[in-house]
């Protein structure tokens, strides 16, 4: 397949994963996935609240598509690990999204329990996809531990603040062997694009789409963006230059 | 008898099953996913799950996440 993105012997043709939060009806879910081409949908594991009849969600994400749960409430790799292997024993297949959080203003991650929850998960078995804050260091930790990708956040979870962190996904596109997917931010196309232009190789968004004012608009804007900045990236950026180049020829006939 | 259920101590009839619990909440079996004793309990097994005292049972369900 031309240029798949191979993950867990899987060949993705969409490099734009879907996150299911924040949805105001669940019926959506299905729409957006079919607009925005996206072929990984994240969920969660919760609690039932007995008062509160909610709807599986699951059951919303169309056959065929790669069900993600995240490991999210979790504040070690202990309940990380956990919530995994619940996950699968229920049915959800082998892939994770490992999210270790402890920070509750700015949700963002623990890298140190991250890398641990991947080792543990990766050497049973699971495709692991570690969300994390942009490391060096703690990115080839994650490859030595096993992950299937790499996550980093652009800026904080569903802050639409778009890729804040750029210069530290940049080294990680350049020095980690695995596919650096960018997580949690990204609040426009625009933003998702110029992820691909740099070389990501996915990104993941929920937020932005979700709390659009038409979710399955936005999806669709969303996945030709991807595309758009994918497409970029493969036809090889040109560099800048601090003044003009001419792009018509000025040689002429109209002045001696 | 005493349970925990979800994290809250809960009074049950002796010999319940976790088949009972479930269905005594309400809840449709289908989107649901049980743990005893940090232990998933597939849904087959759910009527000859008798449970005891101080188990600790939850009940997940898989909802909308990023």
């Amino acid at each position: 397949m031309a240029d798949a993105l191979k993950i867990g012997g899987r060949d993705l043709t969409s490099r734009l994963f879907l996150g299911t939060g924040k949805f105001s009806a669940n019926r959506l879910i299905p729409e957006v996935v079919k607009a925005s081409g996206a072929q990984v949908v994240t969920v969660a594991l919760r609690r039932v609240d007995t008062d509160y009849q909610e709807e599986n969600i699951a059951a919303y994400v169309p056959a065929g598509c790669i069900l993600m749960p995240n490991t999210s409430g979790a504040r070690t790799a202990e309940e990380a690990v956990r919530i995994a292997r619940l996950a699968r024993a229920a049915g959800c297949g082998d892939w994770v999204k490992i999210e270790v959080i402890r920070d509750n203003r700015y949700l963002l991650p623990d890298n140190y329990e991250t890398i641990k929850a991947t080792e543990i998960l990766a050497a049973e078995g699971f495709v692991v996809l570690p969300y994390m804050s942009p490391d060096l260091s703690v990115a080839k930790r994650l490859a030595e531990a096993g992950a299937a990708a790499v996550m980093p956040l652009g800026s904080p979870i569903g802050s639409n603040r778009g890729l804040r962190t750029r210069e530290l996904i940049r080294i990680l596109i350049e020095e980690i062997p695995l596919p650096i997917i960018v997580d949690a931010g990204i609040g426009r196309p625009s933003e998702a694009a110029e992820a691909m232009e740099m070389g990501a190789a996915a990104v993941l968004v929920n937020t932005a789409i979700a709390t659009a004012g038409d979710p399955v608009a936005m999806g669709r804007a969303f996945g030709l963006a991807v595309e758009a900045g994918r497409a970029a990236y493969l036809a090889g950026m040109p560099g800048t230059v601090d003044y003009a180049r001419a792009s018509s020829p000025l040689t002429g006939f109209l002045r001696d | 008898m005493k349970i925990i259920i979800n994290g809250k101590e809960e009074a049950v009839a002796e010999n319940a099953t976790l088949e009972e619990i479930v269905a005594s909440r309400g809840l449709n079996p289908g989107g649901i996913i049980v743990e005893l004793n940090y232990a998933l309990v597939k849904r087959e097994s759910w009527p000859d799950t008798i449970l005891r005292e101080n188990d600790r049972v939850e009940i997940l369900r898989f909802v909308g996440g990023g």
